[in-house]
């Protein structure tokens, strides 16, 4: 009787043990996750390196989709070198995780114009530019808004400062805020990473 | 011989001066007692019925345009569907009986396209956490008010 019991004190201890391991490895996304996931919406834009860009290309990595514009100097400076912070962060494992950035500005941002701004921050970059209404159809799908405010030398845009993080089958799995450091996409990153490759 | 002691000032006002002590105890209560909270997550919950109130020609707002939220204290933004049919909005798809989690770091405007609401846009404000005894007095009114005003 007294072995049973220790036997069943022992289970529930061990049990325990590993329910708080899991809980202080975080085995979840910091990310607001989508669930169930959903396939991220598929599009068609001009690349920055001068070819198509189109999400789908990217299947098999882990994409981190953001969208901003190069005359940004608040949000998007810090977004681009928080993700090129992430990247390396992650060591080798970073060749599987692409970084895509689309324009709200297409108006001022073409595709050697996005090249220059991204390599500012890491050149495996991707930037996306094209027609005004082909943006506007790629940030509805996203939910994104970009609202343009005059200024005494042109314009501003207020925009939706969101990253994406999709996964390797495509899949719109999270939405990390504005405001989280680089730790918070490196955890991410590597889980969806990991996760990916336990089920290939 | 007896004299008639007028009544003291304090005795005359006495339901003002309580009022006053009452008044002064809860803004000192207001000011400088810490604001905890057993939970991060700020909910807001998408009422069964709303989609069919809506198709019925009843104008009622799915979910405020502007949601607060406040920072180190309730940060988190919960978003429940309990209603029958999915509810959209910008990218958050919650299909019926879903809860979407959005943790935040930094006190700022967060703005997203949502189609659920007049303006096409839904914003997100996440408020510094209220450090100052000021601060917390205006976070504790604004949450009554806005409570008020949601419920």
């Amino acid at each position: 009787m007294s072995r049973s019991l220790s036997c069943l004190l022992g289970c529930s201890l061990a049990l325990l043990a590993s329910a708080g391991l899991q809980a202080a490895d975080g085995t979840t996304l910091v990310a607001g996750v989508f669930n169930p996931p959903r396939a991220a919406p598929d599009f068609s834009l001009r690349a920055s390196d001068g070819g198509t860009l189109q999400l789908s290309h990217y299947r098999g990595k882990v994409v981190l989709l953001a969208f901003g514009y190069s005359s940004c100097h608040e949000v998007c400076p810090v977004t681009l070198a928080l993700l090129a912070q992430a990247r390396r962060k992650l060591g080798a494992a970073a060749s599987d995780v692409q970084v895509i950035y689309l324009t709200v500005d297409p108006e001022r941002d073409d595709v050697a114009k996005m090249r220059q701004f991204l390599a500012l921050f890491d050149h495996s970059f991707v930037g996306g530019s094209g027609k005004v209404e082909e943006l506007a159809a790629v940030r509805k799908l996203y939910g994104i808004s970009a609202t343009r405010y005059p200024t005494a030398d042109g314009y501003v845009i207020a925009h939706s400062s969101f990253v994406y993080l999709i996964d390797r089958q495509g899949l719109l799995r999270a939405l990390m805020p504005f405001g989280h450091g680089v730790d918070d996409f490196a955890h991410d990153l590597r889980l969806l990473l990991r996760e990916t490759t336990a089920r290939q | 011989m007896t004299t008639l002691r007028r009544p003291g000032f304090l005795l005359r006002h006495w339901a003002l001066f309580s009022a006053t002590a009452l008044l002064a105890a809860g803004l000192a209560w207001a000011a400088l007692s810490p604001i905890r909270s057993a939970s991060r997550d700020q909910l807001f919950e998408i009422p069964k019925g709303t989609w069919a109130r809506r198709m019925a020609g009843n104008p009622v707002e799915i979910l405020p345009a502007e949601l607060h939220l406040t920072l180190g204290v309730r940060d988190i933004l919960v978003l429940h569907n309990l209603d029958d049919v999915p509810q959209q909005f910008g990218p958050i798809l919650l299909m019926p009986g879903q809860s979407f989690r959005l943790p935040f770091a930094m006190a700022a405007s967060y703005q997203f396209a949502c189609t659920a609401h007049a303006s096409g846009q839904m914003s997100i404000i996440v408020e510094p956490n209220p450090a100052t005894p000021w601060a917390r007095i205006r976070w504790r009114f604004n949450t009554v008010l806005r409570s008020q005003r949601w419920s």
